[in-house]
C-alpha cells in the first residue's frame, strides 16, 4: 500500500459535554497528550438546567486524524455529542475581539474610519484611545487587527472561534 | 404484623458514613476482595472494614503491588479489580499499575484517600492532585466533594470500569467525606445517563465482512486482548468460527489463550517476537479479520509494510481503535463475542443459500503454511549442561500440561516472550502478562491476584532476575495469605531483553544490563518464609519443577540459565515481516533477514522503541 501524504485539513467541532470540574482539563490533556493541535477553544456552559457546556474546537490534522480525535473526544465519559461541523454541512463561525489601539492625530481619525468600514464598535475611548468591539470570522479579525498595526495597536483580546450548523438541524 | 419490614426500612434508611456507604457499594457491586495499604486519609473506611465481613481486604506490602494484584484477579476472574490507597503517596505509587491497566484494558476502580475538602489546594500533609495525577492515567475519575454523591460515583465507576474498552477509574474520597453521614443509595437501573458503549455490531457491517471472508483465497483471523475482555462465549465463537471458515488464526500476546495453542488451526503469536508462520501467514494474506486487537506496532512493525496487499476487517468496541493505526476496509463496532457470532450466523446463511467460499485457494494456502511451519522457528540450540532458558520453559510446559487449573503471569523481558512463545494455553483468562505499558514488576503481585480468585490453582509468575527485584516485596503478602504462588525465575544475570536490544543495535557494548550484585533467591524466599529452590544444569531441571509443584506453600525456583541467548524469531523495530531473523546466524549485518543485505536494523528502526 503506498504512502501518499494525506492532506491536512481544518475542521470546527462541537462538544457537549457535563458542566463538571476537570472536564476541559480532560479536553485540552487528550489534545495534549495524543499531539493534535488546538487553533482556538471556547467553552461556556449553554444549559444551566442540565448542566451542560458547549465546546467549540478548531483543530488541523489529516482525515485519518480528524476522525481520531472525534473518536477520542466521544469516549471520555462526560461527553454527550460530538459534532464535526465542518464535514456536517454548512455552518456559521464567529469570533469577537476586543482591540486597544493608542494614537493621535491622523492616525486617530484613520482607525476609526476603518473601523465603520468593519463594521467594529468602539465600546470605550479615551482622548488618546479606542477600544474596539469586532466580530466576525477569524479571517476579517486578522485583517482588521493587521490594518490597525499601523495605526497604534496597543492590546488585543479574542474569544476563540464559536459555530452552529446552519439551517434546521440541531446537535 | 407491621412492625418488622418497617424496622427493617428504617435500617435501610439509617444514614451511614461515607466510608460505610463504599463498603456497602462494593457489596453490592459483588466485590468479595480488594487489595490495599492503609494511611490517615483512609482510616476511616480501615475502621469501617474492621467491623463487617462481606468484603476481604489484602494488605500488600506497597502500592503497586495492589495495583497489580487487582489486575491478575480481575484478568482471571472478568470481574473489575479493587484497590484501596491512602492519600499522597498511597495514590502516586499506584499511578503505573493504573497505566498498565488503561494500555491492556484491564477493569479496575481504585479508591484514593484525600486530605478534607477544605484543605485540598493548600499542600496539606500528603495532599497530591491526585484526580490530576491520574486524569491520563484512567479511563476516568472521580473527586467527590459530598457525600451525598457518593454511592451514586461509585456504581457509575464499576459500570465505566466495565463497559466499552475496560479500564481503571480512579475515585478521590476527602476524609471529611468518608466521615460524613447520608443514606445510602442503591446502584441505579442505568449507572450512567449518557455513558454506553456500543455493543449490538451492525448487520450491514457483518455482511460486508462476511462478503470479503467468502471471497477470501489467503486468509487470516488476527486475534487479540478483546476477545478475552468480551468473555469466554467469545473465545468458544472464535473457535467455533475458525473451524466453520477453515481459515488459519495468529493471536497477539493479550490474546493468548483465547483459541487453544494445541489447536491444529493456531499459528502461534505474531508481531515482533511472533512465529514465522504466523508474520509471513500475515504478510501475505489477502483478507485479514482483526477481533478485538488494536494493530500495536509490536504487531505491526513498519506500518507501510504491513501485510500490504489485504483487505482488512477490523471488530472492536471502541472506535477510536478504528483507523488508529492501520486503515481498514470494513470496521465492526461492537462487542467481540457478539460480533463473531453474527459472522457465524451470515456466514452460514450465506453458504445455505449458495456461497462457495474458495476451497482450492484455502487448501492452497494451507500448503503454503505448513512449508512455513516446517521451518520450526521456535527450534533453538539444545544443551546437555547449561539450562538454556527455552528448556526450562519447555519443562515446566511439559510437566504442568495435564493440568487444567495452571495461570501463569510474567514480568517483562525475554523470559515473557518465551513464555509466550513456550507455554501452551488452551484457555482463556489464564495468561496475565504486561503488553501494552510492559511494566517488570507486575508479573509476582498479579499472579497473587490470580491465587487469591484461585486458591487452588496452580500460579505461577514466570520471571527475570531483574523484573522480579521490582515488587519482590510481595512475598511477604504471599507468606502472610499462605498464597502457594510459584516464583520461577529465568535467572539469566541480565537485563537480557535489553542486553539482545544492545548486541543488535549497540555494537554488543553492554551498558548497564548487567546485575552486578544480584541477591542469592534461594536465601531471600527463605527471608521471606518461602521455598527456595535452584537448577544450574539441564539434569536438575525437572526434578526442581516437580518439586516446586509438589510443595503446597509459596516456591521461588532460582533457575540459572545461559546468560546469552536471544529470544528469536526477531523482527526488529522498523522491519517488516518478512525481515524477520530468526537466529543468531541471522543477525551478521549483510545476512540479515532480508533487508537487501543491508543488515536488519535500519536508520530509521534505530529511533523505535
Ligand atoms: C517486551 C515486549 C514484547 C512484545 N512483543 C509482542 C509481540 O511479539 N507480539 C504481540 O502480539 N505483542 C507483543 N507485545 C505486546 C504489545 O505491546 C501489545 O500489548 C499487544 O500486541 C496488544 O494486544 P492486542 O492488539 O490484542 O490489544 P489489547 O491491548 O489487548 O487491546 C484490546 C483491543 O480490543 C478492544 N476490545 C476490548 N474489549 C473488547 C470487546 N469486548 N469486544 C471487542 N473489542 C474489545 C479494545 O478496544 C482494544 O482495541 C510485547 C510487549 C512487550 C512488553
Ligand atoms: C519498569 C520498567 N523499567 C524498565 C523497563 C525496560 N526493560 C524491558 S526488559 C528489561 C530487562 C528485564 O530483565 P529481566 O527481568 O532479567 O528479564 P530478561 O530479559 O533477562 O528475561 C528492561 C530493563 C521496563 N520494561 N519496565
Ligand atoms: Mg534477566
Amino acid at each position: 500500500m503506498p504512502h501518499t501524504p494525506a492532506a491536512i485539513e481544518r475542521h470546527t467541532i462541537a462538544v457537549i459535554v457535563d458542566n463538571e470540574p476537570g472536564v476541559l482539563a480532560r479536553v485540552i490533556g487528550l489534545f495534549s497528550g495524543r499531539g493534535y493541535n488546538i487553533e482556538s477553544l471556547t467553552v461556556a456552559e449553554t444549559d444551566a438546567a442540565k448542566h451542560q457546556s458547549r465546546i467549540t474546537v478548531v483543530t488541523t490534522g489529516t482525515p485519518m486524524v480528524i476522525e481520531q480525535i472525534k473518536a477520542q473526544l466521544d469516549r471520555l465519559v462526560p461527553v454527550h455529542r460530538v459534532s464535526d461541523l465542518t464535514q456536517e454541512g454548512a455552518h456559521v463561525a464567529r469570533e469577537l475581539a476586543l482591540v486597544k489601539v493608542i494614537s493621535k492625530g491622523n492616525e486617530r481619525v484613520e482607525a476609526l474610519r476603518i473601523a465603520d468600514i468593519f463594521r467594529a464598535k468602539a465600546i470605550d475611548s479615551t482622548i488618546g484611545s479606542f477600544v474596539f468591539e469586532i466580530t466576525g470570522s477569524g479571517e476579517k479579525i486578522d485583517a482588521f487587527v493587521n490594518l490597525m498595526v499601523p495605526l497604534g495597536l496597543a492590546e488585543v483580546s479574542r474569544t476563540g472561534i464559536v459555530a452552529i450548523a446552519r439551517g434546521e438541524t440541531r446537535m | 404484623m407491621s412492625t418488622a419490614p418497617d424496622a427493617k426500612l428504617a435500617q435501610d434508611t439509617a444514614p451511614l458514613s461515607g466510608a460505610e456507604i463504599v463498603l456497602k457499594a462494593l457489596a453490592e457491586q459483588g466485590v468479595d476482595v480488594i487489595f490495599g495499604y492503609p494511611g490517615g486519609a483512609v482510616l476511616p473506611i480501615y475502621d469501617a472494614l474492621f467491623q463487617q465481613n462481606s468484603v476481604r481486604h489484602i494488605l500488600v506490602r506497597a502500592e503497586a503491588g495492589a495495583v497489580h494484584a487487582a489486575e491478575g484477579y480481575a484478568r482471571s476472574t472478568g470481574k473489575v479489580g479493587v484497590v484501596l490507597v491512602t492519600s499522597g503517596p498511597g495514590a502516586t505509587n499506584a499511578v503505573t499499575g493504573l497505566v498498565d491497566a488503561l494500555m491492556d484494558s484491564i477493569p479496575l476502580v481504585c479508591l484514593t484517600g484525600q486530605v478534607p475538602t477544605h484543605l485540598i489546594g493548600n499542600d496539606a500533609f500528603q495532599e497530591a492532585d491526585t484526580t490530576g495525577i491520574t486524569r491520563p492515567a484512567t479511563k476516568h475519575n472521580y473527586l467527590v466533594k459530598d457525600v451525598k454523591n457518593l454511592s451514586k460515583t461509585i456504581h457509575e465507576a464499576f459500570h465505566v470500569a466495565r463497559s466499552g474498552r475496560p479500564g481503571p477509574v480512579v475515585i478521590d474520597l476527602p476524609k471529611d467525606v468518608l466521615m460524613a453521614k447520608t443514606e445510602y443509595a442503591p446502584a441505579p437501573a442505568k449507572a450512567h445517563p449518557t455513558y454506553a458503549p456500543r455493543t449490538e455490531p451492525d448487520q450491514k457491517a457483518i455482511a460486508q465482512a462476511v462478503d470479503l471472508m467468502l471471497g477470501a483465497k489467503r486468509p487470516i483471523l488476527y486475534t487479540g486482548g478483546g476477545i478475552i475482555n468480551s468473555g469466554p462465549d467469545a473465545s468458544a465463537a472464535l473457535i467455533e468460527l475458525a473451524h466453520l471458515t477453515g481459515f488459519p488464526t495468529t493471536s497477539t500476546l493479550m490474546g493468548l489463550g483465547a483459541m487453544p495453542a494445541s489447536d491444529p488451526l493456531f499459528l502461534g503469536m505474531l508481531g515482533m517476537h511472533g512465529t514465522y508462520e504466523a508474520n509471513l501467514t500475515m504478510h501475505g494474506c489477502d483478507v485479514m479479520v482483526n477481533l478485538g486487537a488494536r494493530f500495536d506496532d509490536r504487531v505491526t512493525g513498519r506500518l507501510n509494510a504491513f501485510s500490504p496487499n489485504s483487505k482488512k476487517i477490523h471488530a472492536d468496541i471502541d472506535p477510536s481503535s478504528i483507523n488508529k493505526n492501520v486503515r481498514v476496509d470494513v470496521p465492526v463496532v461492537g462487542d467481540a463475542g457478539k460480533i463473531v457470532r453474527a459472522m457465524i450466523a451470515e456466514w452460514k446463511r450465506r453458504v445455505a443459500a449458495g456461497a462457495k467460499p474458495d476451497k482450492k485457494a484455502l487448501a492452497d494456502w494451507w500448503t503454503q503454511i505448513e512449508q512455513w511451519r516446517k521451518r520450526d522457528c521456535l527450534a533453538y540450540m539444545r544443551s546437555t549442561d547449561i539450562v538454556k532458558p527455552q528448556y526450562a520453559l519447555e519443562r515446566l510446559q511439559a510437566l504442568t500440561a495435564h493440568r487444567d487449573d495452571v495461570f501463569i503471569s510474567t514480568e517483562v523481558g525475554q523470559h515473557q516472550m518465551w513464555a509466550a512463545q513456550f507455554m501452551k494455553f488452551q484457555k482463556p483468562n489464564r495468561w496475565m502478562t504486561s503488553g501494552g505499558l510492559g511494566t517488570m514488576g507486575y508479573g509476582l503481585p498479579a499472579a497473587m491476584g490470580v491465587q487469591i480468585a484461585h486458591p487452588d490453582a496452580l500460579c505461577i509468575d514466570v520471571a527475570g532476575e531483574a523484573s522480579i527485584l521490582m515488587n519482590i516485596q510481595e512475598l511477604s503478602t504471599i507468606v502472610q495469605y499462605r498464597l502457594p504462588v510459584k516464583t520461577f525465575i529465568l535467572n539469566n544475570q541480565y537485563m537480557g531483553m535489553v542486553r539482545q536490544w544492545q548486541e543488535l543495535l549497540h555494537g554488543s557494548r553492554y551498558s548497564e544490563s548487567y546485575m552486578d550484585a544480584l541477591p542469592d533467591f534461594v536465601k531471600l524466599a527463605e527471608a521471606f518464609g518461602c521455598v527456595g529452590l535452584r537448577a544450574t544444569k539441564v539434569s536438575e531441571v525437572d526434578d526442581v519443577i516437580k518439586e516446586m509443584i509438589a510443595v503446597k506453600r509459596p516456591v521461588v525456583v532460582d533457575m540459572c540459565v545461559d546468560q546469552k541467548e536471544n529470544c528469536f524469531p526477531m523482527i526488529p523495530s522498523g522491519a517488516a515481516h518478512n525481515e524477520m531473523i530468526l537466529g543468531p546466524s541471522d543477525k551478521q549485518p549483510g545476512t540479515g533477514g532480508g533487508n537487501g543485505g543491508k543488515g536488519p536494523i535500519s536508520e530509521e528502526g534505530m529511533v523505535l522503541v
